[in-house]
């Protein structure tokens, strides 16, 4: 560990440079084609989740296979404030981390009371229980199958429906859809508000996060992770920790859910699928476990393959391989058409076998590897060996 | 060990390379983004954007296969090429196989998964990224709902794939989205009086119906229509969506009394339901003196192809078949089977017909604005697209024309003849009040052109 003025150090230019980077994502993911509001608002909301998710099981190892449930409770509570109360953001939000984070509450406390596979067991039941409960005897709540969906027919307190079509949420008056088309270095940058609304809160949860990594209550969670038994010998019961830790990152899953509604004001069941919940478990090791920027990454990259991989079909490909005489460029098409189209799932397992099998510790080893790769006579044991001790 | 760090230093890069190179064609092909006219992702240049949503990944992959070759096929006819397919047929001479108002109709494809939020983030995608002006497909109700919902609020046409659900066009309805395809009051209008023939006025009914939007309306349908014949419904048992055991909800029907079973469900969910009631024994079945029968309300080839020997003798009813006889079908057909081998299913018609509906439509009012689409849209009348004479209502954006009954065949020559044609009900009998009670609680809203 970093003696703390050189974390301290450490920690602000990373914090400077994530900020930065998080306001400049219209522009440095514009080359690569993902640079359209609704992807940016994803990557930032996704990372949000993932971040949480990461306190919870990159800090105490406790592994939930649930917390997809989380996203989907704040997304519920949030449409349910556009329909009865106004269509600003703000209450929404706060109703929905308010929400997940009771809904956490409950779970966490029962959850706990097991660890390992049998904690795993118990997050992924209770999941797929709220799953089947907002498809089946809670329809009137969550209007099943179709999804909640703001209606001409809300009973809303503040601001009833503008005109005849339906109403969108703003924050204090701006529309969260306005776009603003700016040319810049030869790209058509669209900055959008909704983006910067999750922006925000995106850089918010990366220093609220940092701080917890940072904090006494940080250590104790990763010691919860390196020796539970050790730690209760000592005499210090760490279920209270486990469960804050817990508490939290339901939390967190509530802000995401709620950005989601906020971006798009509809709210389906199937976010709390379990497949939703193992993609949260696969952006964090993907990205990296236990490490502060790797869930956010790991977020980017399954975002990016799920909506941008899937796009390509048979004839871009073939334009793309347009140089090539015509039998390799066949041969080339169809190879390549396996991975992306309807494939592009096939892509991400492979990416994430790559990753667990050569970076064990995700993307950010990698970027790790590659930083000190550059540097003669550097590899990153060592220099972790010449860091002061704590 | 120096070794393996240069294979992983190799594996990066090429990584690193692939990913650029993958990311490459989106960055060339980057629509250009000018708006000169008064609306969302207007087309500047010679070509014109079209969004493709259908499902490529999930349980309803086949029919989303089968619509995304009709689609290729629309766009090629639309553009001149092929054999010009139902556009010979077609009523409306106004598409001459040059494009779309002098433009090239070039397509994006997106991935629906079948599920709601999949589906608009890849409709998003093709909107905002894309600059797609209309978006169409899909293969299930509650993500032809969802889908609307979005083209409604971001100001593009929403033109319906395969959805069946009563709400797409009723408390859903919004006045950017178009529906083909019928719905499940049309069914139970259809089924109703062949059931009265071949099942008698005195009939107990019991409903198997998968738990969502779609399954409720087709349900609520039919026993409203049979109740009308006089027949008696037993019980309305919901199954969750996707099961693939069905014993424990079959096990009762046999000792309820019940002489009909109805089974509200779809795609896979059907297949399975249909060949263990099978099993169970139920076609063989004797009850209150008569044959226990089973009825499938919205047929497809492609659940009657999983389904296989299950489906001979069992009613149902569909949109249109490739065996019917008229100029439309034959057309469509032929160029469809030419290119890919095999007849279309029901899923590819509608949605080539809605490719070929919107395009006529942007050409008559001679611009892509959607509330120009909506007006062009709105009453149309037009015949020669396989279905016979059809209407686009005005009042709920859902098309009026013939439904099929159908029924498994004995004996099928190939495993595309799996279905035979029972009757053909006219539009008149299958027609509804835009504010039957079924419908109700809607409201088209105004069409939004989106800037």
């Amino acid at each position: 560990m970093r003696g703390s003025s050189a974390s301290g150090r450490y920690d602000g230019l990373l914090f400077a440079g994530f900020a930065i980077a998080t306001l400049l994502a219209p522009l440095l993911l514009a080359p690569f084609g993902a640079g359209y509001p609704d992807l940016l608002q994803r990557f930032a909301i996704y990372g949000i989740f993932a971040i949480g998710f990461n306190i919870l099981f990159g800090l105490t190892g406790y592994l939930s296979f649930g917390h997809a449930a989380f996203l989907g409770v704040g997304s519920y509570a949030a449409v349910w404030m556009f329909k009865l109360l106004s269509m600003n953001v703000i209450p929404a939000i706060l109703l929905a981390v308010l929400a997940a984070g009771l809904f956490s509450l409950l779970v966490g406390f029962v959850s706990l009371r097991r660890s390992g596979i049998y904690f795993s067991i118990l997050t992924l039941a209770f999941a797929q229980m709220s799953y089947n409960l907002a498809y089946s005897v809670l329809t009137p709540i969550t209007n099943g199958e179709t999804g909640l969906k703001v209606e001409l027919s809300d009973p809303r307190i503040f601001g009833g429906p503008a005109g005849g079509g339906l109403p969108v949420p703003e924050i204090f008056g701006v529309d969260m859809h306005t776009t603003t088309d700016v040319a810049l270095f030869g790209f058509n940058l669209q900055l959008n508000v909704g983006f910067y609304v999750c922006a925000a809160f995106l850089i918010a949860a990366f220093y609220l996060s940092m701080r917890i990594f940072r904090s006494p209550f940080g250590m104790t969670l990763k010691a919860i992770k390196s020796n539970q038994n050790r730690l209760n010998y000592t005499g210090i019961n760490t279920r209270p920790y486990a469960l804050t830790a817990f508490v939290i990152s339901g939390m967190y899953a509530g802000l995401a859910g709620g950005l989601l509604a906020c971006t798009d004001p509809l709210a389906g069941a199937e976010r709390m699928q379990w497949t939703a919940s193992g993609e949260v478990v696969l952006m964090t090791i993907l990205g990296g476990a236990g490490t502060l920027f790797g869930p956010v990454l790991g977020a980017i990259v399954i975002k990016y393959a799920e909506n941008i991989f899937s796009s390509f079909n048979k004839a871009e490909i073939s334009s793309f391989y347009s140089f090539l005489p015509d039998g390799l460029r066949d041969a080339m098409t169809s190879m390549t058409a396996a991975f992306v189209g309807d494939g592009w799932q096939l892509t991400l397992g492979v990416l994430f076998m790559l990753a667990v099998i050569f970076l064990p510790g995700g993307l950010m080893e990698g970027l790790r590897r590659l930083a000190f790769w550059r540097r003669p006579g550097g590899e990153p044991e060592e220099t972790a060996a010449r860091r002061p001790a704590e | 060990m120096a070794k393996l760090i240069m294979n992983r230093r190799g594996l990066l890069k090429g990584g690193v390379a692939a990913g650029a190179g993958l990311a490459a064609p989106s960055f060339f092909v980057r629509p250009s983004w000018a708006q000169t006219e008064n609306y969302l992702n207007a087309p500047t240049g010679g070509t014109v954007t079209l969004g493709f949503n259908v499902p490529q990944t999930g349980p309803y992959a086949d029919e989303g296969a089968d619509e995304l070759r009709a689609y290729q096929l629309a766009v090629e006819h639309l553009n001149g090429e092929g054999d010009g397919g139902m556009l010979n047929t077609f009523s409306s001479k106004e598409l001459q196989g040059n494009g779309v108002n002098g433009k090239k109709v070039v397509f994006v494809t997106g991935d629906t998964q079948t599920k709601s939020d999949a589906a608009r983030a890849s409709a998003k995608r093709m909107i905002e990224k894309d600059g797609a002006i209309m978006i169409t497909g899909g293969s299930s109700s509650g993500v032809a709902v969802a889908v609307q919902g979005l083209c409604q609020e971001m100001g593009v046409i929403f033109m319906a794939g395969l959805t069946h659900s009563n709400d797409t066009t009723g408390k859903d309805k919004k006045a950017n989205g178009f529906r083909h395809f019928f719905d499940a009051y049309m069914s139970a209008a259809a089924l109703a009086p062949v059931l009265k023939e071949e099942y008698g006025t005195d009939r107990r009914a019991y409903h198997l119906t998968a738990d969502y939007t779609w399954g409720w309306t087709q349900e609520e349908s039919i026993a409203a229509a049979t109740e009308a014949l006089g027949w008696e419904t037993v019980a309305k048992v919901r199954t969750p969506l996707g099961a693939a055991d069905y014993s424990q909800y079959l096990t009762p029907v046999i000792n309820s009394g019940a002489d009909v079973l109805v089974l509200n469900h779809y795609g896979r969910d059907m297949v399975n339901s249909l060949s263990q009631a099978v099993q169970f024994g139920m076609k063989s079945k004797q009850v209150n003196g008569k044959n226990f029968e089973i009825i499938v309300p919205l047929y497809s080839e492609l659940m009657a192809q999983g389904a296989g020997e299950a489906v001979k003798g069992i009613l149902g009813s569909a949109n249109w078949d490739w065996k019917l006889d008229n100029a439309g079908t034959a057309a469509f057909t032929k160029s469809f089977g030419q290119k890919y081998g095999f007849p279309p299913s029901q899923a590819a018609q509608t949605c080539y017909v809605q490719a070929l509906l919107y395009a006529d439509a942007a050409q008559r009012a001679g611009t892509f604005n959607p509330c120009g689409i909506v007006e062009a849209l709105e009453g149309f009348e037009f015949d020669g697209l396989g279905n016979g004479p059809t209407l686009y209502r005005a009042a709920d954006h859902q098309c009026f024309k013939s439904v099929l009954v159908v029924r498994g065949k004995e004996n099928p020559e190939n495993q595309y003849d799996l279905l035979e044609i029972v009757k053909v009900v006219p539009a008149e009998q299958v027609t509804y009040s835009p504010d039957n009670p079924m419908f109700a609680g809607g409201n088209l809203g105004t069409c939004n052109p989106g800037a």
